[in-house]
């Protein structure tokens, strides 16, 4: 399975491949692949049945407990089984859709590799990978929705969704970390498999708290709605995969993941009920004043996922047999909407349902699949939808606590949902036909097969619950989300209860609004000013703030003179070393005084280069200073017999002079010397780092709190690592993780120098602005090499 | 700042240069037992290229490298780095685990610490060389 998904970003990447043999088609070929993943799944479905999870175990850093493990268990195949079979009919629909669009190379990397992130993220057992995905997916759902980049919105849009997905990630980060120190373990399946309950930790609050942040955020729940409208300036079959399937539904997930360890608290209850509650109504709500057909199918979105949370919340065994249902629901007939919305926009060539009209006869078969999907959506009989909302409003009114409460508000945003479903189905397709800015005709196959087979389903789903073994899946999905497993067997007729009169009432009120809805928007109007005060203005000027703060901060700090940097980085570390030596312990000065003759002229050379660098009359003068003075360094590690620094010395040594040397030669000569004052104050900052540096090195040598590493190192060195050379053993064996992340610094390193160097070339900056950049570049690379060369040192010195 | 050096310096990186290089080949196969290993070894190499620059300018050194840009070559080490990592895998061991493979024949000990170290090598002769040329080139077009 972790095969699978790493193909996935292989496959991703050689997607431009695909496109240069297969043309047009390459969305078709692409597809294959999650129909392929889609028929594996189907067929694991009878195994996790009935074994409950399966386990696929991949060890990544088995020191730190961290693996790359995938379990399967009911709630990840019913989300798997979405993400692949939707993304199947994404694909193929997205590649009439884009036909002929010259982004649609880079539409594919990023929807195969949000794809695979999707599928890494529901089937994750790690709690980091399941990070890891998540983040993914927020960074390829950045891509996708800024995929017009041209247009300013859709950047606009793009970057607000990824600050609140990411501001949200921030907080899961945390929250997942304090679930793993509260529980022992980093891996889901044995935190659900472990004794004792977390719900009496410590932790739980702060641990609580910051992973519905994380979940919230990512699930557009109120107040962090905004964003997911705003995505709607993608393209068509991203939202219908993106922003209504799957990756809204990532949240969702996560909370339906943690439900059977966390869930149950009046905490958790009282949330997850209010705020999914409060999130329903809304979504509704602003739905129906919107007459963008994206837009209108987006909060639509809202409203669900805020059902969903709900459900989740109540957690009773009918919530969530109804939370099963009514996620596959709606993503079966979302997906299918959206799909429609696009058609309607690709052939008219607007996205207002008020523009269009009478456009059944045109598009006969859209007609129909948007008939059948609307039905759902509003919860008839007998579609798959209305099951979802019999069961919502049954858990509902059956919950133990905010009962009244949800139920008035499921009530309300059925009605509301029931008016959108009948604008969305009834409007374009009848009445008087409007001139459009394109003339409409039926849309192509490819735009037709994924709507089509997600209606049938819907449909066939509804009349025959057990098709396909809905059941057994739905029971295992409901199983895993709760604590014991939960048996669904779903169906049509229920009798007449509460529900069902609710659901008929909601149809009339429903299609009452429908009726009046032109004169309704236009009362809404009103409300206008107080909308935009909303939670978005919220987020502009946190943004605007975070950027005046940025800005003064830079100001501040940044004033472009390196000689303050390194003044103010040293007076730091003095400040914290000194604390931590000299006030919170002592020092300690114990050692031998047994010093060579020959070993005193070393040192001496070395307190003259210092000296005379800094007394120098012209810059090359303080450079070979500095030389000279590393030179005598390199000989220090020779004298104590360590072969491998010395050399590294000598050869970092010659090439900073002969770089200095390039960046120097070109500067003017030393024209204002510093003052008196100047030079005293220099000299006593230099001191005090000096002196500390000294102490802090003779106490560290007399300390020994642990055994050293060295011995250890020493001793595996041959046997283990096949090599005699323990500083190079080091180096690409034994902390070869360090070395990969330093062979990046580096390359960064030189990523900047080349910047400032050939920007300088295009450039129009002024002169004085070069040679700073020049210098502070040059500085930068001798500290990337001085990094490895000081990780050396320490090394050597531990085991010298 | 470069002017073609004296008769001396170019005989001299003529014939130092090739040899530079050999010892940096040297170094860096011996690194895992004697002193040396990729980074020294890259530093070497870098050195060897400089001392031609000198002597040379920039477009002859180009010449030498052959249209190997250095920004290719730090990419290149960091690829090499970065598919060392992935071999234990595919043995069923954490990532990372070093492999050892011997030769048959010559009985050379392949590794993916070698590897590994090759990448090193070529990532820091690519930063140190680019920085350098990079530096030339400036001077270059400096009035």
């Amino acid at each position: 399975m972790q095969f699978a998904v790493l193909m996935g970003f292989v496959l991703a990447a050689a997607s431009p491949l695909l496109h240069r043999w297969f043309a047009d088609r390459t969305s078709l070929v692409l597809a294959l692949f999650p129909a392929l993943l889609a028929a594996w799944l189907f067929s694991q479905a009878p195994l996790v049945v009935e074994q409950g999870t399966l386990l696929f175990e991949w060890a990544w850093v088995p020191s730190l407990g961290i693996s790359l493990s995938f379990l399967l268990d009911g709630l990840s195949l019913l989300f798997a089984l979405l993400i692949t079979v939707i993304g199947t009919c994404v694909l193929v629909y997205a590649g009439s859709y884009l036909k002929g669009h010259s982004g649609l190379v880079r539409f594919h990397i990023a929807l195969i590799a949000f794809m695979v992130s999707m599928l890494g993220l529901v089937m994750a057992d790690g709690l980091l990978t399941l990070f890891i995905f998540w983040e993914l997916t927020s960074v390829t759902s950045y891509l996708l929705i800024g995929f017009n980049h041209n247009d300013i919105e859709a950047r606009k849009s793009a970057r607000q969704g990824l600050f609140v997905t990411f501001g949200g990630g921030l907080a899961l980060m945390a929250g997942l970390t304090l679930l793993g120190v509260a529980s022992g373990s980093w891996s889901l399946a044995e935190i659900r498999a472990m004794e004792g309950d977390l719900r009496e930790h410590a932790l739980y609050t702060p641990m609580l708290l910051c992973l519905l942040l994380g979940a919230f955020t990512k699930s557009a729940q109120f107040p962090f709605h905004f964003w997911l409208p705003n995505a709607m300036a993608a393209p068509t079959p991203v939202s219908a995969y993106l922003h209504s399937a799957t990756m809204v539904k990532a949240g969702i997930y996560l909370l339906a993941r943690l439900h059977s360890e966390l869930g149950g608290t009046p905490l958790w209850v009282g949330l997850l009920s209010v705020v999914g509650a409060f999130t329903m109504l809304t979504g509704a709500f602003l739905a129906i004043q919107h007459t963008n057909i994206k837009k209108l199918l987006a909060y639509s979105t809202i409203m669900a996922l805020g059902t969903l949370t709900m459900l989740l919340g109540v957690g009773s065994e009918y919530a969530l047999t109804a939370f099963v249902t009514f996620l596959l629901a709606h993503s079966l007939y979302k997906g299918a909407l959206f799909m429609v919305a696009g058609i309607l926009d690709h052939e008219t060539g607007t996205k207002d349902v008020t523009a269009m009209g009478g456009l059944r006869p045109l598009m006969p078969v859209t007609a129909v699949i948007a008939m059948v999907a609307a039905l759902s959506l509003a919860g008839v009989p007998p579609l798959f939808g209305f099951i979802g909302k019999e069961l919502m409003l049954e858990a509902v009114t059956g919950a133990e606590r905010f009962s009244l409460l949800m139920t008035l508000f499921a009530f309300v945003a059925a009605c509301l949902t029931i008016a959108v479903a009948a604008i969305i189905a009834l409007r374009p397709f009848f009445g008087k036909r409007h001139q459009t800015p394109r003339v409409p005709h039926e849309a192509p196959l490819g735009m037709l097969v994924g709507p089509a087979l997600l209606a049938v389903s819907s449909l066939a789903l509804g009349i025959v619950p057990a098709v396909l073994g809905g059941n057994a899946l739905l029971s295992a999905a409901a199983g895993a989300v709760g604590s014991a497993p939960v048996e669904v067997t779903l169906s049509l007729w229920y009798g007449i209860n509460v529900p069902l009169i609710m659901s008929l009432v909601s149809l009339g009120v429903g299609y009452w609004l429908f009726t009046r809805w032109d004169g309704l928007r236009a009362r809404l109007a009103v409300l206008a000013p107080v909308m935009r005060r909303g939670p978005e203005a919220g987020y502009e000027a946190g943004l605007n703030a975070i950027v005046r703060f940025a800005e003064w901060q830079t100001r501040v700090l940044q004033n472009g003179y390196m000689r303050n940097y390194i003044m103010v980085m040293l007076l730091i570390l003095v400040a914290l070393i000194g604390n931590s030596i000299l006030v919170r312990h002592s020092p300690i000065l114990a050692f031998e005084f047994d010093v060579r003759f020959h070993e005193a002229m070393v040192v001496g050379t070395m307190a003259m280069g210092a000296l005379f660098a800094t007394i120098a009359r012209s810059r090359l003068g303080a450079v070979v200073s500095v030389g000279i003075m590393g030179f005598s360094i390199a000989l220090t590690f020779i004298l104590f017999s360590a072969p491998d620094l010395g050399i590294t010395q000598l050869l970092v040594e010659t090439l900073t002079v002969i770089l200095l040397v390039l960046v120097l030669f070109r500067l003017p000569r030393f024209s204002s010397l510093s003052t008196g004052l100047e030079r005293v104050r220099d000299g006593a900052v230099a001191a005090s780092v000096g002196t500390l540096m000294c102490l802090l090195i003779l106490t560290g040598w007399s300390i020994e709190q642990f055994e050293p590493i060295s011995t250890y190192m020493v001793e595996n060195s041959a046997p283990l690592a096949h090599g005699r050379n323990i500083v190079n053993v080091i180096l690409v064996d034994y902390r070869a993780l360090d070395t990969l992340g330093e062979m990046f610094v580096l390359a960064l390193a030189a990523v900047g120098v080349i910047a400032m160097l050939k920007l300088r070339h295009a450039g129009s900056e002024k002169g004085a602005d070069k040679q700073s950049g020049d210098k502070s570049g040059g500085d930068k690379q001798g500290g990337a090499r001085k990094t490895i060369d000081q990780e050396g040192i320490t090394q050597e010195a531990r085991h010298g | 700042m470069v002017k073609s050096g004296t008769i001396i310096l170019n005989t001299a990186a003529r014939f130092l240069m090739p040899l530079q290089l050999l010892f940096s080949v040297f170094l860096l196969l011996r690194g895992h037992d004697e002193p040396g290993g990729g980074f020294i070894a890259g530093l070497v190499a870098a050195g060897g290229f400089t001392l031609y620059l000198f002597a040379f300018g920039v477009s002859a050194t180009k010449e030498v490298l052959r249209m190997v840009d250095p920004r290719d070559l730090i990419g290149l080490g960091l690829l090499l780095g970065m598919i060392s990592v992935v071999p234990a895998w595919f043995m069923g061991q954490p990532f990372l685990t070093a492999q050892w493979w011997t030769i048959p024949g010559i009985e050379f000990k392949a590794s993916t610490p070698l590897i590994f170290d090759i990448g090193v090598y070529l990532a820091v002769l690519g930063s140190v060389m680019g920085m350098v040329m990079w530096l030339m080139e400036v001077d270059k077009d400096e009035p």
